[in-house]
């Protein structure tokens, strides 16, 4: 153990509190990021070890792997004890974020270690949301890196706004102020812009100890504060407890007839009985009347309390409702203009639908633009069509049902988002509301003549038929047989084709994955605008990608969107061939056929499957008309239900 | 029979039952950080009632088990904490743990499902017949799949927290496990904000560990500033305790296999963590009270975990316990 690992005359350990007081101090949250190799773990480590964090059996077990697997030599490698993976051992580096906790007599910490690789960007942004100050490690031997520029900018977009620039390895400089200073004034130079309230640049040396938490006699030129110091004292503030009240409904507490309370962590200011709050998504209003907590009521709460709340009127506010101040009340809105930090390997495309969870909310949402791609090492905006790994964009976004929020820069806790696969369940965005787009607070009206009306006057239920196979199954025919006997009966239709509609309402679209998802979504908003008109819609689509169709049948009630499946084998359709599809595209002259090259993904569970080798497609349409008609004469939908979709 | 008399945390101040709220808040009375630690773990369990189908919170008997039951408690007051009480029995637990187990429920009113896995009990597995990775294995994390299954549970509640051990510090809150209960560390969802993504497919479940953010001293710190019960053998006193590969063993029942002409020595010693009796090392203490306990903690200079026989196979066993479904 070399000399300088002594710790007999840190100040850490001489003025620690009297034991039996419970530790009457504050929480600091903190990231370290930076490049591979930066030191990020080190450091850590270092940290730990200094605050007396790291006990005799984990410090044994320390030794023990610094020799097997250490990367210094015959010294302590401090790495070792927070790169917890297997793999991350054998590899050298950390693949995730970690969580390590320390407290001196003055702080406690939480410290989120994140990763330097750039692959991992999703990470950085995952620590950083949780943080209130950032530890940027910098090789002082390399200097401003693209990551630490990188890195700087995800911290301020996440709203950080304490900077440490921990210059280390200066040992390796010979403790050289000018490289110092070289590195804080570019540092400087770049950051200005960032919106960071401090930035303290400190030399250090996480593997021997330099102004980790004594000065170090080597910097005689550096005055400022050590890191542990600065960390013990840097003031940030942990809750927003001066912005307006918010309380997003997370749990309705009914324990019996006479008791309702809403249940929630207070995201913003502060509440007292008495006050006047709204529910901001239904404009109803009330006064607090009781604070609850298992400790007996409260006058008075304020953001970060997870309390009870009382009110003195019987409103309703479900979860995912947000009580609030109601002279300052957040936005309702469907369209909203938001960063996003893209997290998964599929794309971000435009037009796709994903769950939104805000506050306590979970809406179904669909990016409806991309409105720029921000370089994070230049800041330059480039308009993009879609958002890849790692992205950050401006996007527009647009909820299925308002939703409530405030700006990212005025609320952290009800302006963050995250973006969910609807599919595969994968947390794919993160998403800080900008601004609403449009008009708010504007609720819909009921119109007079509305789609009951026009239905109820046709005598039938409207509904959509949605037919979907390979190219030759049959799908149009059967259709069209349908159409006609719907019509004998004296119902009330219409048909949408796809090559009609190609020709015109989607004639600017290709085959491309995007397009054909494009090309579904305008179809099914057609037929909703029919369907509005009361009539019975007949659609038959190829619409090879399950994720289409459930995103279309998302947009129509329950029962309302009738999925076809006409079945037949790609070597029955092939045979049958009607148009010449499959001899074009086998010779190649079709780029990305369903059918041959581009997969098809049958429905799961279907309304009607149909099997399309049945060489009489008479038979096949009298199924569906069948079924048709007992749900054409069910009752009408209301109104309400269907203006709320 | 332990009387819930006996259920005293301290030498202090008995516990009330059914208490009554009347000074606003002990919250207040809380540090800073203790009560950010606490409306965090609230939020988190609110969060699963509100978005699982069925939830379970695993009852694991120790301080970290009493301290999140205390929170649920107080998460859902005046209702009771919508969800049962699952323990896992291994059979081999302390006899005062499951006394203290059975008191608890009842006192609390809270309804305490046990599951033992019978079909390693008809095996004979145990810690002495077994070895201690076996016995783990049948009687504690298959035992736990077999009880999730069964009772059909979407989302289970355990006491974890990420300062214990190093592959747990990068666990998530909210951590998804397969319709298999495997955990795949490279696969984890990102947990950004407060935002705890709770969407799984049919099958699969959910972790969630209330009190990640918790270190050993904040949990003593709590548990004395709340009063909260705790299991008697945390306490300091006389027990019959062996010698075995550098642990002192407690002589809980008759099952323990003595060498010949061997007999348990009385001496007065505490537990800092507590699981299967065979497999959890006593300390040496003088600790009777929580001051005690705590001022112990602050003085301490091994790690909670030192005391556990199942963790120390080689660095990374627990990381691969977690894989096969271990909580």
């Amino acid at each position: 153990m070399p000399a300088s690992l002594s710790t007999d005359n840190l100040d850490v350990r001489t003025n620690e509190a009297p034991a039996d007081a419970a530790p009457a101090r504050g929480l600091l949250r903190f990231l370290t990021c930076g490049s591979v190799d930066d030191g990020k773990s080190t450091l850590i480590g270092r940290l730990l070890y200094e605050t007396s964090a790291v006990l005799d059996d984990q410090y044994s077990a320390l030794e023990d792997d610094s020799r097997r697997v250490g990367t210094t030599g015959d010294d302590i490698d401090f790495a070792l004890l927070v790169d917890g993976l297997e793999a991350e051992r054998e590899q050298g580096i950390t693949i995730d974020v970690a969580y390590r906790y320390f407290s001196t007599p003055r702080r406690s910490f939480i410290v989120a270690d994140t990763p330097g690789h750039e692959q991992y960007t999703r990470n950085m942004a995952t620590g950083a949301s949780n943080a209130a100050l950032a530890i940027l490690l910098i090789d002082a031997r390399k200097g401003l890196l693209t990551q630490t520029r990188r890195h700087s900018i995800i911290a301020s977009l996440i709203g950080i706004r304490h900077i440490v620039l921990a210059i280390n390895k200066i040992d390796l400089v010979g403790y050289d102020q000018k490289k110092f200073d070289a590195i804080v004034a570019d540092y400087e130079a770049f950051a200005k812009d960032l919106g960071f309230l401090t930035v303290q640049a400190i030399p250090l040396s996480a593997r021997f100890g330099d102004n980790i938490s004594v000065a170090s006699p080597s910097t005689p030129w550096y005055t400022g504060p050590t890191l542990l110091g600065h960390l013990e004292t840097v003031d940030v503030e942990e809750r927003d407890t001066t912005g307006p009240f918010r309380l997003p409904v997370q749990w309705v507490n009914r324990p019996n007839l006479d008791f309702r309370g809403f249940s929630g962590t207070i995201a913003g200011g502060r509440v007292s009985v008495g006050d006047a709050v709204v529910a901001a998504g239904s404009g109803k209003s009330s006064t607090v009347s009781r604070i609850v907590t298992f400790d007996g009521d409260l006058p008075a709460a304020e953001a970060g309390d997870a309390v009870t709340l009382v009110l003195a009127d019987e409103i309703d506010a479900p979860r995912g409702e947000v009580l609030a101040d109601p002279r300052h009340r957040p936005i309702v809105a469907t369209r909203f203009s938001a960063r996003v930090v893209w997290m998964a390997d599929e794309l971000l495309v435009p037009g796709r639908s994903y769950n939104l969870k805000l506050g306590t909310r979970t809406v179904p949402a669909t990016v409806r633009a991309i409105t720029h791609y921000l370089d994070v090492e230049t800041l330059a905006k480039t308009p993009v069509v879609s958002l890849g790994l790692n992205a950050i964009g401006l996007v527009e976004i647009e909820t299925l049902v308002p939703i409530v929020f405030d700006p990212y820069t005025e609320s952290h806790e009800l302006g963050a988002f995250i973006l969910i696969d609807r599919f595969t369940n994968a947390t794919v965005g993160a998403g800080m509301a900008v601004e609403a787009l449009g008009a708010t607070h504007v609720h819909r009206h009921g119109f007079d003549v509305d789609r009951a009306a026009r239905s109820d006057i046709k005598h039938q239920r409207p509904l959509v038929l949605w037919f979907t196979g390979l190219p030759g199954s049959g799908k149009s025919t059967i259709a069209n047989l349908v159409e006609a006997k719907l019509h004998a009966l004296g119902r009330h239709t219409t048909m949408l084709d796809g090559d009609a509609l190609r020709q015109g309402l989607n004639a600017d679209l290709g085959f491309d994955a995007a397009s054909r998802t494009e090309n579904i979504r305008r179809v099914g908003e057609v037929a909703r605008l029919m369907t509005d008109a009361g009539l019975i819609v007949l659609c038959a689509f190829v619409s090879p990608f399950r994720a289409d169709r459930d995103r279309l049948r998302e947009r129509f009630a329950p029962d309302e969107f009738i999925e076809i499946f006409v079945d037949a084998p790609a070597e029955v359709c092939a045979e049958r061939d009607p148009k010449g599809l499959y001899a074009q595209a086998r010779e190649g002259k079709i780029a990305a056929f369903t059918g041959v090259g581009q997969e098809y993904e049958p429905p799961l569970s279907p309304e009607i499957q149909l099997d399309a080798t049945e060489p009489d497609p008479e038979a096949l349409a009298v199924r569906v008309v069948e079924l048709v008609e007992t749900l054409v004469l069910g009752a009408n939908r209301s109104a309400e239900t269907s203006s709320e979709l | 029979m332990l009387s819930t008399d006996s259920l005293r945390a301290d030498q202090g101040t008995p516990v009330t039952t059914g208490r009554t709220p009347t000074s606003a808040a002990s919250a207040r009375r809380l540090s800073p950080h203790l009560a950010w630690l606490e409306a965090q773990s609230i939020h988190i369990i609110r969060e699963v009632a509100a978005e699982f189908r069925k939830p379970v919170m695993l009852y694991s008997i120790g301080k970290d088990s009493a301290v999140m039951l205390h929170l649920a408690r107080k998460a859902f007051y005046p209702s009771k904490p919508p969800f049962p009480l699952l323990h896992v029995d291994t059979t081999w637990k302390f006899r005062e743990m499951i006394t203290f187990r059975d008191a608890i429920a009842q006192e609390y009113g809270w309804d305490l499902r046990v599951h033992v896995n019978e079909d390693g009990v008809r095996r004979g597995i145990g810690p002495f017949a077994s070895g201690s990775a076996a016995h783990t294995q049948v009687m504690k994390t298959e035992a736990l799949k077999q009880a999730l299954d069964a009772g059909g549970y979407d989302a289970a509640f355990g006491g974890a927290r990420r300062d214990e051990e190093k592959s747990r510090a990068k666990e998530r809150v909210f951590s998804h496990r397969t319709a298999s209960h495997a955990w795949d560390p490279r696969n984890q969802r990102p947990e950004l904000w407060h935002l705890y993504n709770t969407q799984i497919a049919k099958g699969e479940s959910m972790r969630v560990f209330p009190l990640s953010n918790w270190t050993e001293r904040d949990v003593w710190h709590y548990i004395a500033a709340e009063n909260i019960p705790v299991v008697p053998l945390y306490f300091a006193a006389e027990r019959p305790v062996v010698e075995r590969d550098g642990a002192l063993i407690m002589v809980d029942d008759d099952r323990f296999p003595l060498a010949p002409g061997e007999t348990p020595q009385i001496r007065k010693v505490r537990f800092r963590t507590l699981g299967c009796y065979p497999l959890t090392g006593a300390i040496e203490s003088e600790a009777v009270t929580l001051a005690d306990i705590i001022a112990e903690l602050e003085s301490s200079s091994v790690s909670e975990r030192q005391g556990r026989v199942i963790d120390k196979d080689t660095g990374a066993s627990m990381e691969r316990k977690k894989r096969e479904g271990y909580f």
